[in-house]
């Protein structure tokens, strides 16, 4: 039996790095310090869906066949595409990606990564305003007021607000975990109170839900950190916060909007917006400019709801403009574990951080054109390689349709829906568990990946199988122009 | 392999060799004695000009603020691209170039070795993975320390062993090359937002100011025997009248000075040689500077030379880059680093037409001009600061030629024409002294013992430029010397042709140069500082330093500490 610690968790963006791992007979039999979506990688990533033997696509059968012929087999699709694509990427390590980089160069095709269909808005806008953004521990050490918008961190992130933010211990903060426990203590009282007189009086019937934006906020009023909670319901995370605004659906850049006028001083001559009481965003506004650190961080619920660009275009200009006042900083809530590490390969690579295209031997980057989506809607890749990831699963309809008539390669531990259409489905090792590698935290901030057990017999890691894939495809282009 | 240049005019400055026609032999990477003359490949360097490879003491090539840089401005890229070749890999770029292209550009000015100026320790793996990714070229990359919260807490003590040791440790663990102090103090205070104004200025919670920070880590630089001296860029930075601060900056570490030896380098001082009260009445403070660098020498500088055109700043001073926002109201990217420094990113666009920009422009050339010494001041756009690093053979040509001066001088704004003190400067730099500016006197203030010459035992890191200095006279064939030395006849590394016929021929993985520093008893990774590694750092001390496998090459430099 042995220990192995600072182990960093492949799960979500937050990159925990000090998960604690007890191996027995090569196996993880304990986790310390991770949370649910991480014990439950560690210990049941081993599914009984674990593909084993690569296999090849033979009169629509799949049939297993050994590693030489399956890398030759997806070698000779990529090198005699027209026009392949090559997807995933936000799930393996940084390395992996900088092969696959290097493939897509070698064969021409377009490279993407899951930003396309995340927060690709978010990077479009950034390239429009900028980003003013710092690493997680600033914020630890610093930010007297978080909010989260449209993100459910205690859920999505779970140890987010633990580790980087309100119950974090800083050097000039301090966590905001006591207040939280006594917050609940006292809610717990109050719902037993209220239960018990439901009982008596009303036999049982509950009371419609307590509209929670109604409260008066006087909780802002409180000393030291602060948690603000903007979505548009309630979710585990808001029921922690100490003020929770409920925005109508699809009404998150009115809100924004009337934020950075009041910021401005302007007046707002309605009563409410979004839903929301003017008073309350008053009273919101001016924590933000009177905080010592102010931290936004937004998720999926922001860059998906209708307006995208809009909306993250109006939350950055806030916060950037929050800066004449106090210290605000801004962060996207990236949800794969290496998200952000494909955007950076891509980037430093090939300038553009996603949607880049080969074609003409360059990179050439126009989301809305060069976007792994955009093609297949377009109907003009005749070839893919998905690797960690499940586009079948997740694409729009007409997109994932068109995928499944190309030649179709797929890397990943598992069956999934994807693999069980392809034509070479090439069983990868569990990055950071089974391969090690380098992964980018939200933040930015690289970690290591670390190999804790060995993968099963004859499985190989990404990186090797793009390594092996790459090679071949040279060796196939070498031979055409010597006889050509 | 082994390799014979013949009959080139050799600029070996280290070496005093200036402008003599004489062989260079090249055996397994090295410079040597003499080759078998039947079996070597030969290159007739007849009528050609034959210099070490160029070093760029100061360039942001990689690391996370550069590829948000990248990341920032698609706009940058979308004209600027290379094609994949057989040998090559593909990229965009002007400004900010991606990794690959950025070694080719090097590569085809026959440069060889470049350092990367601010690497924040927390995110040290990205600058060397895009390190790793930057071909053809020696790198290294200098450490952020200067507001270092272990840096802060120890000088406050006064204990400068032991704040020593844990800078050993970092730069170590960071495979580092030199201690980068960038506004001493003042990015600790950008972390709430504030900016110190002076070398004297508190710094809020830490009790110490600029200038003990600088003195501080100056001492620590001597105690550890670094090679290079602390890098500095100067508090107020890009502020009107800040060349007193650059002035006072050199002059709080005089008494430290020892032998004649450097032990500062002002980096891009450009950025700190404004004179005036605010930006309409700005004027140079070139000549105060170099009256002071010409009486003194313990100060290297670097230009910092700003072009007309459109490029994309980014330091590791944050609130200077605010300023630069509010100023330019163009889009802003900052990156604050928990418990080390913090970065700032905004694109501008120099223009002749511009007061302010004209001076600066000007500032840059006054100070390579008027400070006689060609071994303490280095060219340097503080790429992509004032320029990108392609622009270098303009600079040359500026330095020059009293006429390239000239027809720029008569482009820009009347106002910063008539303030300009390039019209009284008579100087033309010679084939030697730019040898001097773009490859020995930097190889020699950054103690890189192998390059920068061309002596027996040298690193072969060779270039070769069509320039004849019997026939060409510079200060009137400005345009020939600028055409030659963008693109070098020949750019040989370790031994190898790579450059030649306007075309990279050969794909070479650099390597990443770090100093391996020993102390006598090292920092300890002890439960007191696994305690305050959490306190301050939001990663695990196993998980934070690089390990060799991030660099694709890696050539530790030993140095046996003084502690
Ligand atoms: S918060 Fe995310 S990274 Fe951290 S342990 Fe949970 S799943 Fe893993
Ligand atoms: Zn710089």
């Amino acid at each position: 039996m042995t220990v192995v610690k600072a182990v960093t968790c492949p799960v979500c963006g937050s990159l925990c790095d000090d998960i604690e791992l007890t191996v027995e007979d090569g196996r993880i039999v304990k986790v310390k310090n991770g949370c649910a979506l991480c014990e439950s990688k560690f210990l049941g990533y081993n599914s009984e869906h674990r593909l084993l033997k690569p296999l090849i696509r033979k009169k629509e059968e799949l049939v297993k066949v050994s590693w030489k012929e399956a890398v030759g087999r997806a070698a000779e699709i990529l090198a005699e595409a027209n026009y392949p694509i090559l997807y995933g990427w936000s799930s393996t390590s940084c390395e992996a990606i900088s092969l696959g980089l290097e493939l897509a160069e070698e064969v021409g095709g377009v490279i993407d990564n899951t930003s396309v269909v995340c927060h690709g808005p978010s990077i479009l806008s950034i390239q429009e305003v900028g980003i003013p953004s710092c690493t997680l521990g600033q914020i630890r050490h610093r930010a007297d007021l978080v909010v989260y918008w449209g993100s459910n961190p205690w859920s999505a992130h779970p140890r987010h607000i633990e580790r980087y933010t309100a119950f974090s211990e800083g050097r000039f903060e301090r966590s905001a975990w006591k207040g939280y426990l006594n917050k609940i203590k006292a809610s717990i009282v109050r719902k037993k109170i209220e239960s018990a007189i439901r009982r008596v009086f009303f036999k049982g019937k509950p009371s419609a839900p307590s509209n929670i934006r109604n409260e008066p906020p006087s909780t802002l009023q409180k000393e030291g950190r602060k948690l603000i909670i903007i979505d548009v319901r309630k979710t585990r995370s808001a029921e922690i916060a100490d003020y929770f605004i409920q925005v109508e659906p699809n009404k998150d850049y009115e809100l924004l909007q009337a934020f950075r006028a009041l910021i401005r001083d302007q007046e707002i001559d309605v009563d409410t917006v979004a839903g929301v009481p003017v008073e309350y965003l008053e009273e919101v506004a001016d924590l933000m400019i009177r905080c010592d650190f102010g931290v936004l961080f937004f998720g999926l619920g922001l860059t998906m709801s209708s307006g995208k660009l809009r909306n993250i275009d109006a939350a950055l200009s806030l916060v950037r403009d929050l800066n004449m006042w106090t210290k605000f900083v801004i962060m996207p809530m990236r949800g794969h574990f290496n998200v952000t590490g494909a955007n950076t390969v891509f980037t430093w690579q090939t300038g553009y951080p996603y949607a880049v295209d080969f074609s003409l031997g360059y990179p050439q980057y126009n989301p809305g054109e060069t976007s792994v989506v955009d093609v297949l809607l377009r109907k003009e890749s005749d070839a893919a390689l998905i690797i960690a990831s499940d586009p079948v699963a997740n694409f729009p309809k007409a997109a994932a349709e068109h995928l499944v008539k190309n030649l179709l390669i797929v890397i990943d531990p598992h069956m999934n829906a994807t693999a069980q259409l392809a034509d070479v489905v090439l069983p990868s090792s569990f990055v950071g568990i089974e391969a090690g590698g380098t992964a980018y935290r939200m933040d930015h901030v690289p970690l290591p990946l670390k190999k804790v057990v060995d993968p099963p017999r004859g499985i190989l890691s990404d990186e090797e199988i793009l390594r092996r894939i790459l090679a071949e495809v040279r060796k196939i282009k070498k031979r055409r122009a010597e006889e050509s | 392999m082994e390799l014979l240049i013949r009959n080139g005019f050799v600029y070996d400055p280290i070496n005093g060799v200036d402008g003599e026609k004489m062989d260079i032999a090249v055996k397994d990477g090295k410079i040597v004695e003499k080759v078998n003359e039947r079996k070597a490949r030969k290159i007739d360097a007849f009528g050609m000009m034959v210099m070490p490879g160029g070093v760029d003491i100061h360039c942001h090539i990689a690391g996370s603020e550069v590829n948000s840089g990248r990341l920032l401005r698609p706009e940058d890229h979308f004209r600027d691209f290379e094609r994949k070749t057989a040998v090559t890999r593909s990229g965009v770029g002007y400004s900010i170039p991606s990794t690959f292209t950025t070694g080719y550009r090097y590569s085809r000015m026959g440069y060889t070795t470049i350092m990367n100026p601010s690497m924040p320790p927390l995110e040290a793996k990205h600058t060397h993975e895009e390190l790793s990714d930057t071909p053809m070229v020696d790198k290294a990359s200098y450490p952020l320390l200067g507001d270092w919260w272990f840096v802060l807490e120890y000088l406050k003590d006064g204990k400068i062993e032991e704040c020593a040791r844990h800078v050993a440790w970092i730069i170590t663990s960071t495979k580092g090359y030199a201690i980068k102090i960038v506004n001493a103090g003042g990015l600790e205070a950008w972390g709430f937002g504030g900016n110190v104004q002076s070398l004297d200025d508190q710094i809020p919670c830490f009790c110490i100011t600029p200038r003990e920070i600088i003195r501080g880590l100056c001492k620590v630089n001597r105690l550890l025997n670094l090679p290079h001296t602390i890098h500095v860029h100067t508090n107020n930075l890009g502020k009107p009248g800040n060349y007193i601060t650059a002035l006072e900056t050199m002059k709080c570490i005089e008494d430290l000075a020892t032998e004649n030896k450097p032990i500062i380098h002002i980096t891009h001082c450009q950025f700190s040689a404004f004179k005036g009260g605010d930006w309409r009445t700005l004027e140079s403070g070139a000549e105060e500077i170099a009256n002071y660098v010409n009486a003194h020498s313990h100060v290297t500088l670097d230009m910092g030379q700003v072009i007309f055109t459109d490029t994309t700043t980014m330091t590791a001073d944050g609130p200077f880059q605010y300023t630069l926002y509010e100023l330019s109201g163009n889009k802003w990217v900052n990156h604050d680093v928990e418990t080390e420094t913090s970065a700032g990113i905004v694109p501008f666009h120099y223009l002749r037409k511009s007061y302010v920009h004209a001076i600066q422009w000007s500032i840059g050339l006054e100070l390579a001009l008027l400070i006689k010494d060609p071994w303490k001041i280095f060219l340097t756009t503080d790429h992509p600061n004032g320029g990108p690093f392609t622009s270098y053979p303009r600079i040359i040509a500026w330095l020059m030629s009293r006429k390239a001066r000239e027809a720029t001088l008569k482009k820009i704004n009347p106002r910063a024409r008539s303030r300009s003190l390039l019209p009284s400067i008579n100087r033309e730099l010679s084939f030697k002294e730019i040898a001097i500016m773009t490859r020995a006197g930097q190889a020699k203030a950054l103690g890189l013992k192998g390059k920068g010459h061309l002596g027996i035992g040298a690193d072969a890191d060779i270039a070769i430029y069509n320039l004849n200095p019997e026939t060409i006279d510079p200060s009137k064939k400005y345009r020939i010397v600028r055409k030659a030395f963008k693109r070098a006849a020949y750019t040989i590394k370790n031994g190898k042709i790579v450059f030649k016929n306007g075309e990279i021929v050969k794909h070479l993985d650099g390597a990443t140069m770090w100093l391996d520093v020993k102390v006598s008893e090292p920092a300890k990774i002890s439960e007191d500082m696994r305690r305050r590694f959490r306190e301050y750092w939001t990663v695990e001390c196993e998980n934070y330093p690089v390990t060799e496998n991030y660099l694709e090459i890696s050539q530790p430099i030993n140095v046996e500490a003084k502690v």
